[in-house]
């Protein structure tokens, strides 16, 4: 294990392209049971490629290998905490992944006749029940591959809500300034500007503020409850009449859904729509950066205009796709949906049960608050008192020290914690946003705080040590700025 | 709950530590008007025997189909599913991969982004092309991104989109479109000719000073390879820019790259090529340019190599100035995330596959389809539907105009011959559309022959 080769075996892997030995495959293809056909033949000149594309020729084993060592450099939930706030990087049960290995619910070709695949048709229709019966709503679609998507798809059927009455003014939405650099951008992708709100001294929304900026040009607000600052909106239910009232509608992303699960359900509140993030709330992985999925659900005033197909059950118990929705807002992607993922989060939600949901919503709330009172008095905390799922610290405590967020998040790499998401919510400098989830344990957060307390002790003590981490990683910090100035985004020989 | 490691004193500590009496008590932030009082209706827990069991019993409702399980299923129509190697199922469930977030910490996400990196050389080998993002949703998604793409390059508002676009891209552009002005100043289909490829002539009436681009799809809808220089060509005397889709990225083992033929801008779906079809998704939407402008104009997430402050080379997300965490509502997409597993996958897949095998696996394809082609369309009453040139798919008339029945009649004789079109057009009725595979041996297609004629006799 010392010889330095070795070390480097272990800690380097180039891109497999390198690795390349002409005439190297890891492929046994079946054979040519009929006769073969060259494309040159068949096709005129100007249809045919001349060169192969330039694919890598390794055996089977420099796959695997290759494949397994870079695996090795990465933070995994399996590894350790991973507390990214408004991620909800929870524990993902081996179980759902079993259920998706389960051939007769993934060899299944969307375009196959419907009589073929009416088990995967109700799943889909009991997921939508499940996901109802979670948040109150009417209906949920299972189309949005994402949640970025599922706020997509909520603003548009905000907007055919008001054309269908004749509504064609309504351009513009309300986003509070603590929100998802997805909600305005999805807005703008969709043809709504933008108003933002302020967020209160209190780190609530004010009623006010929301008052303020309604008026006949207003499609609608979107809220994200509990806040990234892992407050409750405690006004929700005024806000929602005022929006009302102004004729707009209330869009709740459901982002931070695993602080809420069987202690407020949305639906029955009036909010018109809210997308669900399965690969959050329910528990599917992450997978390096998706998959996951954003189903949205509707009150009964959206149900007209949800993207087709929609999955329905017959009087006989069978199952079909509906096509014939005369207020869709259309198709979305192709096919039904992420259905890869519907069997995770369905496998989840089986397991868990009612009482399951609702206690990793109380745990993951108290492990958030526990965490709370650990670190206060080490960091700042910007909006004191309960929080729900997640907590909101700052570095402004160590400006002095010269260490900041930055510095602290990359630290923690090296006591083997995955850092806590940075600089967002926008409205706190310097933010340090902690999730822990329901699955850690209160050593680990116990361990997780004990880091942070020598962390800030080096930083009064050793800034450098600090602001040079981290130094237990296979790499350290990454030169961005010329990543980004001379972009080398393949490789080349 | 296994889930959960909380233990009744572990509680009783932490809220002791908190300062509150009990778990509720936390709660008595959400004001009473709107806390859930009751039980969720939702159904008791299941063990995992229990789970199992009802997975079981509602795959057990399901006909599996294709190259995964059984090679009774002839069905394509832009799912292409082929036979991926078991290796692949292990390497991208390692946890390593499978439960890690989001590549923003480069320093503990290297494994990741490489495996990124590859699959974006991948895509740019494929199609011809510069640079690639880290994928998209799906190929619908990634078509409809790059339209809104050209458009923002070229400040132009209308596409024009083929007619041998698959149907449900187009319903997806429509239903995106739909905010951003009146369709019809945005969207023109192109009607194709009577030999099922894009009208050179409708597209050159078509362009003018507002489009922004031009969609055309090769192997197109109805199976047929278009020839993409001329619509190029075309496209940009009139400084339109081109897309190109692909649903089946196999084809280009064989086919002309996009890049080669001038298209400025390539999207695709992997899925096939990744893993089992699981009912449409999770998808692996491709998309790739070439040209410095592009570069910055592209949605998603991009990864690019650098070094660290050792000198040491390594991966990194790049050029996210384009995109909504830095840019909000002035981002080039709103797009949060790839398919990054989805693209690990297919990554994996053409890593095994290699220059020659993928090269072999695209022969097998084309070798068989010529095969079913010549089996099927001899058939009494069938058709080619079109004459030209195709890949693994190919479309047929049958014989009385009605498709839909022919597949069930099929399917009640456990084969699902291909995709009834009826379902996408009305005049579609009597097109059945054949997809083949490296997993469909000889006999099979025989069988289906034998079965085509026998429902239609």
């Amino acid at each position: 294990m010392s010889s330095p080769e070795t070390r480097a075996l272990l800690s380097e892997e180039a891109p497999i392209f390198v690795q390349s030995s002409a005439g190297r495959s890891g492929a046994t293809l079946p054979a040519m049971d009929v006769p073969a056909a060259d494309p040159a033949a068949l096709w005129p000149a100007e249809l045919v490629r001349d060169e192969r594309p330039g694919l890598p020729e390794v055996s089977e084993p420099e796959v695997v290998r290759h494949y397994t060592r870079a695996s090795l450099w990465n933070h995994h939930i399996d590894k350790g905490m991973y507390p990214l706030g408004s991620c909800t990087m929870k524990y993902n049960p081996k179980s759902a992944d079993a259920a998706a290995g389960i051939a007769s619910l993934n060899a299944l070709h969307p375009y196959q006749p419907e009589e073929q695949l009416q088990g995967a048709l109700e799943l889909m229709w009991r997921l939508e029940q499940l996901l109802c019966g979670v948040s109150g709503f009417e209906r949920v679609t299972l189309q949005p591959a994402a949640g970025a998507h599922g706020e997509l798809c909520g603003l548009m059927l905000i907007r055919a809500y008001h054309l269908s009455r004749g509504d064609t003014g309504r351009t513009k939405v309300l986003i509070p300034d603590t929100a998802h650099g997805t909600n305005p951008a999805s807005c703008s992708l969709n043809g709504f500007s933008t108003v933002q709100l302020e967020t209160g001294a209190d780190g609530v929304l004010p009623v006010q503020a929301v008052a303020e900026a309604l008026d006949d040009q207003t499609a609608g607000i979107m809220l994200t409850n509990p806040s990234t600052l892992g407050l409750f909106e405690t006004h929700i239910g005024e806000i929602v009449q005022r929006v009302h009232d102004a004729g707009g509608l209330v869009y709740m992303d459901g982002a931070n859904l695993n602080a809420l699960m069987g202690k407020f359900r949305p639906g029955d509140h009036g909010v018109d729509v809210m997308h669900f993030n399965l690969h959050k709330t329910f528990a599917t992985p992450h997978g390096g950066g998706g998959p996951g999925a954003g189903p949205v659900g509707v009150g009964a005033s959206l149900v007209p205009f949800l993207p087709t197909p929609t999955v329905e059950r017959r009087e006989d118990g069978t199952f079909h796709l509906d096509y014939d929705r005369p207020g869709t807002v259309g198709r979305l992607r192709s096919f039904y949906g992420n259905f890869g993922m519907h069997v995770r989060a369905y496998a989840f939600m089986r397991e868990l049960g009612a009482s399951g949901l609702t206690e990793a919503t109380e745990m993951a709330v108290l492990n958030a608050n526990y965490l709370r009172r650990r670190i206060e008095g080490l960091l700042h905390i910007p909006y004191p008192g309960v929080c729900m799922h997640e907590v909101v610290a700052s570095d402004r405590d160590l400006k002095e020290t010269g260490v900041t967020t930055l510095d602290i998040s990359k630290r923690l790499m090296d006591y083997g914690f995955h850092p806590p998401t940075m600089y967002f919510p926008l409205v706190v400098p310097g933010a340090l946003m902690i999730e822990p989830t329901e699955s850690e344990s209160v050593e680990t957060i116990d361990c997780f705080v004990g880091a942070l307390e020598e962390i800030v002790r080096d930083a009064k003590e050793d800034p450098e040590l600090i602001k040079g981490a981290p130094h237990a990683t296979g790499v350290r910090r990454m030169d961005e700025a010329s990543a980004a100035r001379k972009p080398v985004l393949r490789w080349t020989p | 709950m296994r889930y959960i490691p909380h233990t009744p004193d572990d509680i009783q500590r932490m809220l002791n530590v908190i300062g509150v009496d009990s778990v509720e008590a936390l709660f008595q932030v959400i004001p009473e008007a709107q806390r859930f009082g009751d039980d969720l209706p939702l159904p008791a827990p299941l063990s995992e025997g229990e789970l199992m069991a009802h997975l079981e019993e509602l795959g057990g409702r399901n006909v599996t189909a294709g190259a995964a399980t059984g090679n009774r299923a002839f069905v394509g129509a832009g799912l292409h599913a082929h036979q991926v190697p078991r290796v692949v199922d292990h390497l991208s469930l390692r946890s390593e991969f499978y439960t890690a977030y989001t590549p923003y910490q480069p320093e503990v996400s290297q494994g990741t982004l490489l495996a990124i990196f590859e699959y974006q050389t991948m895509v740019c080998e494929l199609f011809g092309m510069e640079f690639s993002n880290a994928s998209m949703y799906d190929g619908a998604t990634a078509a409809v991104e790059a339209m809104l793409m050209a458009r923002r390059l070229t400040r132009r508002d209308r596409v024009l989109v083929s007619g041998g676009v698959h149907p449900e891209y187009l319903e997806v552009a429509r239903t995106y479109m739909a905010g951003l002005g009146p369709l019809e100043d945005q969207l023109t289909s192109l009607p194709l000719t009577p030999e099922g490829r894009t009208d050179l002539a409708a597209l050159d009436a078509a362009l003018g000073k507002d489009v922004a681009a031009v969609v055309v799809q090769s192997p197109n809808f109805f199976g047929l390879l278009e020839d993409l220089a001329p619509v190029c060509e075309a496209a940009h005397a009139h400084k339109a820019l081109v897309i190109a889709v692909c649903a089946e990225p196999l084809s280009l083992a064989l086919a002309r790259a996009p890049g080669a033929a001038g298209a400025d801008i390539a999207v695709g779906e992997g899925i096939g090529l990744a893993g089992p079809p699981n009912l449409g998704g999770p998808g692996v939407g491709m998309l790739a340019a070439s040209g410095k402008k592009a570069r910055r104009a592209i949605p998603g997430r991009l990864v690019g190599q650098t070094r660290d402050l050792d000198g040491k080379p390594g991966f990194v997300l790049t050029l996210s100035t384009r995109e909504q965490h830095i840019r909000r509502e002035k981002a080039t997409s709103n797009i949060c995330t790839n398919h990054g597993l989805m693209a690990l996958r297919f990554a994996i897949h053409l890593s095994l596959l290699g220059k020659g095998g993928f090269d072999g696996l695209a022969r097998l394809n084309l070798a068989k389809a010529e095969y079913a082609k010549q089996r099927l369309a001899a058939l009494d009453g069938f058709a080619l539907r079109f004459p030209g040139h195709t890949f693994n798919e190919f479309c047929l008339d049958v014989p009385g105009g009605d498709a839909a029945a022919v597949v069930s009649a099929a399917a009640a004789r456990g084969l699902v011959p291909g995709v009834a079109l009826g379902r996408f057009a009305p005049e579609l009725n009597g097109a059945l559309l054949v997809s083949i595979n490296e997993g469909h041996r000889k006999e099979e297609i025989d069988d289906l022959a034998r079965i085509l004629a026998e429902v239609t006799a």
